[in-house]
């Protein structure tokens, strides 16, 4: 037989775990020898674009992470954590499972999930919230409706039977997602500030303790996987997704957070991407510790595993523990109670290195700080792509104003992308551990804290077709456009999360959108006072036709001090006055309704002012805390016309609205179409009871905010201007049948 | 009145239970992991909602064989109070305490929304502070809500009076526009032959304060309290 050791490298080998030439040098130098094919594997995962973010990391370390409320910034642990006040803190995070999703879409939708939980509540937090931001291609193609049900099923699976409630988002079609959809699952848990727990190995003689499920060979090389193209060969690679238990992992989240409420716990880390590999060398790492495991003792589901496939398995619903010395019993005694494996398997040492053994015998030794910390980085080439020459070119005299508009709003109700996502978020259990205020459908969802005055909003975000068309405009808008939707239901926004979807780095003009996307972000961050919390990077995302929209999705967090001053994101009282907030320019390009209508993805996109969009912001959260707003709702795609409808279309309670005075919130010659379905930024739409009217334009002024009075809450039409007239219930069919029509088996 | 809430490993509503009876209610209430054999002195027994042993086997088929399940029918027997919410009302069909099955729903997908029940039976514990023919809005999310039992059994519940909950419109109409899973006859909630025992698909306990959208839940717990 021969073992592993005695298995020879070849050139062969290297490239087909994705190494290059320079970085075996790199390893070879580290450890002062050759690796072995352990070695080899385990250097390939954690030197995976997915672990290590050596093609992004230049760039990341660009983003805002400083914050007076921040507990943790990102990069220091799994997940950041923003301080709440009252004793508690929130901690949360997205992150991608885009390429299993694409091969698998049931587990690999539901995986996704389960390893955003683990993200979160190995930080001592309970996962109070699930959102999760969705792209898919065209809907009307049979391939896309098996992956759109399939990953909805899959989410919906996970998150309903662990009993986190899952609160929408958003789901997006187009056909750059053709073959290489998004799933991006975010997660948010709560804690007190001093239960937090860090992902550290500390004490030399501490016990390594090894929860939850057994190891298999399922998701072999996962992150290696995550981090190449999707080709019509990667239907082959199957095994590399991993298969959910939702069960396990509710009973591995009690466990730990039973556990941390002891005092036998020093750290905790799940593992997810690279599995063992990643949570030894990374705990060890946090600590500046050596630390010994032995592979033997590991719990397995299949026989002959070899170390090489022990480490680098990605079976799911699993975590590494490092208890107090002389509290192994506690320990154990916490496991058995909810019939989990809690077994020992090595102990934090004295050093630098990771060892790993096979009974008796070293499998790998490898300095763990340089193998979690010190992986390559690249700054790669950047080159303007070409495209965006033609693309953002748009003669506005050759795009006819439609005769219709009431047609062109019911095609774009009707449309995917624009349409109600009920379809989606019914079979996501919303409101379990009843705490859901706002359900999906409103800018964002809201959930109260038991036992205080205090509410959380979240939003998720991402306009990718503005990405394409100006990268840097559109990571703006991104960041800016989920804070807005944050404080259109009342809440201050706090920070942000995110996962940056792009496609393959090597390419200068995909890594030119990266950058120019970041940057965009980073301005808002800035001027919106929201850091960055933490997140993910998914690049590589191309299937065989072409890369996907760049597409920085934002998972944004506010708080409301006081849940009783929510404002939802629907009108409400019949006699109500509606204002819109903000300027209409004469903005098309990069519009829904550009795209709808006239087949176009062209022109620049809405610019953003984000000096314009703080004041906004501050008008709306004033007036919210006066309780001078029955409802506030974010313009958005499809502008004006659609977001009056969307305020119309309150699913237990729908109203009319009659849009009279439109005329009088335009200033200067706008054309028509622009301003029914322009997408002007930062605007909202309120509605208010006619005795506030004087204070809420008082207001308006003295923070520079443009307010014009358009019309009133009335009857059970929607009645635009001269141009549109249309029955509510007429309207809300054709809104709430779009995807169900489609998805009709 | 005194209440346990049962919970099991995969039971995920038990502190949504446990929160309504003490902070909504102000009930005395406690929890009952279901590896105890014995029960504290309660009134009330609730099963609570959720994924009772994963739903491996069939929803709730594990769940009847814990220890505590043993407590659970005994203290039924005695006639003493049983509510059993979505995968309880599941356990309480497999462990015999009401009769009939659940089948997956009518559209294969697990659905959660806001459904009008209609009261058909006050004369419960459960149902006292309730009109006969009200209807109330609450919630369901399942997957397997479709009830189904057999022709002798449907006469019975029908003749006895043991139909607890049909879905309906809000005006009380029922028909199978209005039947979220296709259960059999729109039966949401049944009692068993002596009243004690409630099994319900909605989930009242997610009705139950206004700032969840509607308190027509509270209803039952309010019925409860004054038992």
């Amino acid at each position: 037989m021969t073992t592993e050791a005695q298995i020879k490298i070849t050139p062969e080998m290297i490239a087909s775990h994705g190494i290059t030439e320079g970085e075996y040098q790199k390893i070879t130098k580290i450890l002062g020898r050759e690796p072995n094919f352990t070695e080899l594997g385990i250097f390939s995962v954690m030197w995976s674009e997915h672990c290590s973010y050596k093609n992004s990391k230049p760039i990341l370390k660009t983003f805002p992470t400083e914050g007076p409320n921040l507990l943790v910034r990102a990069g220091e642990e799994n997940a950041g954590i923003v301080d709440i006040g009252g004793g508690l803190a929130i901690c949360f995070k997205i992150e991608s499972h885009n390429h299993p999703s694409a091969i698998e879409p049931f587990q690999g939708a539901a995986t996704g999930v389960g390893g955003i939980l683990r993200d979160i509540f190995t930080m001592g937090s309970r996962p109070i919230l699930l959102m999760n931001s969705l792209r898919f291609g065209k809907l009307d193609d049979a391939a896309t409706q098996r992956l759109f049900r399939g990953v909805v099923a899959g989410i919906s699976h996970y998150g309903n039977c662990i009993g986190v409630p899952t609160l929408g988002g958003e789901v997006y079609f187009d056909e750059c997602y053709e073959g290489n959809p998004l799933v991006n699952a975010m997660a948010l848990g709560i804690m007190r500030t001093d239960e937090i727990v860090k992902g550290k190995a500390s004490g030399v003689g501490n016990p390594v303790y090894y929860v939850g499920a057994a190891t298999g060979r399922d998701g072999l090389g996962g992150a290696a996987f995550a981090s190449k193209e999707l080709t019509e060969e990667s239907h082959e690679d199957r095994p590399a997704v991993q298969v959910g238990d939702p069960f396990m992992e509710k009973l591995l989240m009690e466990a730990c957070l039973e556990l941390i409420k002891t005092d036998a716990l020093v750290g905790m880390q799940d593992m997810g991407a690279a599995g063992l590999t990643c949570s030894t060398c990374e705990t060890a790492a946090r600590g500046s510790t050596g630390i010994e495991i032995d592979l033997e003792k590991v719990p397995k589901r299949e026989s002959g595993m070899i170390p090489y496939e022990i480490m680098l398995s990605e079976s799911q619903e699993r975590m590494l523990i490092i208890a107090r010395k002389g509290h192994e019993r506690k320990v154990e005694e916490i496991f058995e109670k909810w019939d989990l494996h809690a077994v020992k398997i090595g102990e934090v040492k004295e050093g630098h290195l990771m060892r790993v053994k096979n009974g008796a015998e070293i499998v790998a030794e490898i300095p763990a700080k340089a193998l979690a910390d010190e992986g390559p980085v690249y700054v790669r080439e950047e080159k303007r792509p070409a495209y965006l020459e033609d693309a953002q070119k748009l003669d506005l005299a050759s795009i006819a104003v439609p005769n219709d508009f009431t047609a062109v709003l019911k095609k774009m109700l009707d449309h995917p992308t624009l349409a109600s996502k009920a379809w989606v978020w019914k079979q996501y259990d919303h409101m379990v551990r009843t705490d859901t205020v706002f359900y999906p459908g409103h800018d964002a969802a809201l959930i109260r804290i038991k036992d205080t005055q205090k509410g959380i909003a979240v939003s998720t975000d991402c306009n990718s077709l503005y990405c394409y068309l100006d990268p840097f405009e559109g990571g703006k808008i991104a960041v800016a456009e989920s804070a807005r939707n944050v404080v259109c239901s009342g809440a201050k926004p706090l920070a942000i999360t995110n996962c940056l979807n792009f496609g393959n780095p090597m390419k200068p003009e995909i890594f030119w959108q990266f950058h120019q996307a970041v940057n965009g972000m980073i301005a808002s961050c800035k001027a919106l006072g929201t850091p960055v919390t933490g997140g993910n990077v998914s690049l590589y995302n191309e299937s065989p036709a072409a890369a996907i929209y760049p597409t920085p999705t934002v998972g944004m967090v506010g708080l409301l001090e006081d849940i009783e001053k929510r404002v939802p994101s629907f009108f409400q009282n019949e006699g109500d006055l509606v204002f819109l907030a903000g300027d209409t320019f004469e903005e098309i390009g990069g519009t829904q309704y550009l795209m709808i209508q006239h087949g176009l993805k062209k022109g620049l996109p809405p610019r953003l002012d984000l000096e314009k969009e703080g004041r906004l912001h501050k008008f709306i959260l004033g007036m919210a805390a006066e309780g001078h707003l029955s409802s506030c709702h974010d313009l958005s795609d499809g502008g004006l016309a659609l977001a009056l409808a969307e305020s119309c279309f309150d699913p237990h309670a729908p109203k009319g609205v009659v849009i009279d005075q439109l005329q009088l919130a335009v200033r200067g010659a706008v054309r028509e179409d622009a301003v029914y379905f322009g997408e002007s930024q930062s605007r909202a739409l309120l509605s208010v009871k006619p005795e506030f009217k004087e204070e809420v334009l008082k207001r308006a002024c003295e923070n520079g905010v443009p307010l014009f009075q358009i019309g009133c809450v009335t009857g059970s039409r929607i009645c635009i201007g001269d141009r549109i007239q249309v029955d509510v219930q007429e309207a809300l069919s054709i809104y709430q049948s779009a995807i169900p029509r489609r998805m009709a088996r | 009145m005194k209440a346990a809430v049962v919970v099991f490993p995969g039971s995920n509503c038990d502190t949504d239970c446990f929160s309504v009876l003490s902070r909504v209610m102000k009930m005395d209430v406690s929890y009952v992991w279901h590896k105890e054999r014995t029960l504290p002195k309660v009134d009330l027994v609730i099963l609570p909602g959720g994924f009772s042993y994963g739903d491996y086997l069939r929803t709730g088929a594990v769940a009847r064989f814990s220890p505590a399940m043993e407590s659970v029918i005994k203290h039924a027997d005695e006639g003493r109070l049983v509510l059993g919410i979505c995968n309880g009302f599941q356990i309480l069909l497999e462990s015999g305490l009401l009769p009939g099955a659940m089948l997956r729903n009518r559209s294969l997908s697990f659905v959660c929304e806001h459904v009008w029940l209609r009261v058909e039976e006050n004369r419960s514990a459960f149902t006292k502070n309730l009109k006969q023919g009200e209807t109330l809005c609450v919630p369901i999310a399942h997957g397997e809500g479709n009830y189904f039992c057999d022709d002798d059994t449907l006469k019975r519940l029908q003749d006895d009076s043991l139909i607890a909950f049909r879905y309906a419109s809000q005006t009380g109409e029922v028909s199978e526009a209005f039947n979220p899973n296709g259960s059999r006859d729109s039966i949401a909630g049944i009692l068993s032959g002596k009243r004690n025992v409630l099994g319900m698909m909605p989930h009242p306990e997610r009705a139950s304060e206004p700032i969840l959208g509607y308190d027509h839940g509270r209803k039952i717990f309010e019925s409860l309290a004054g038992a």
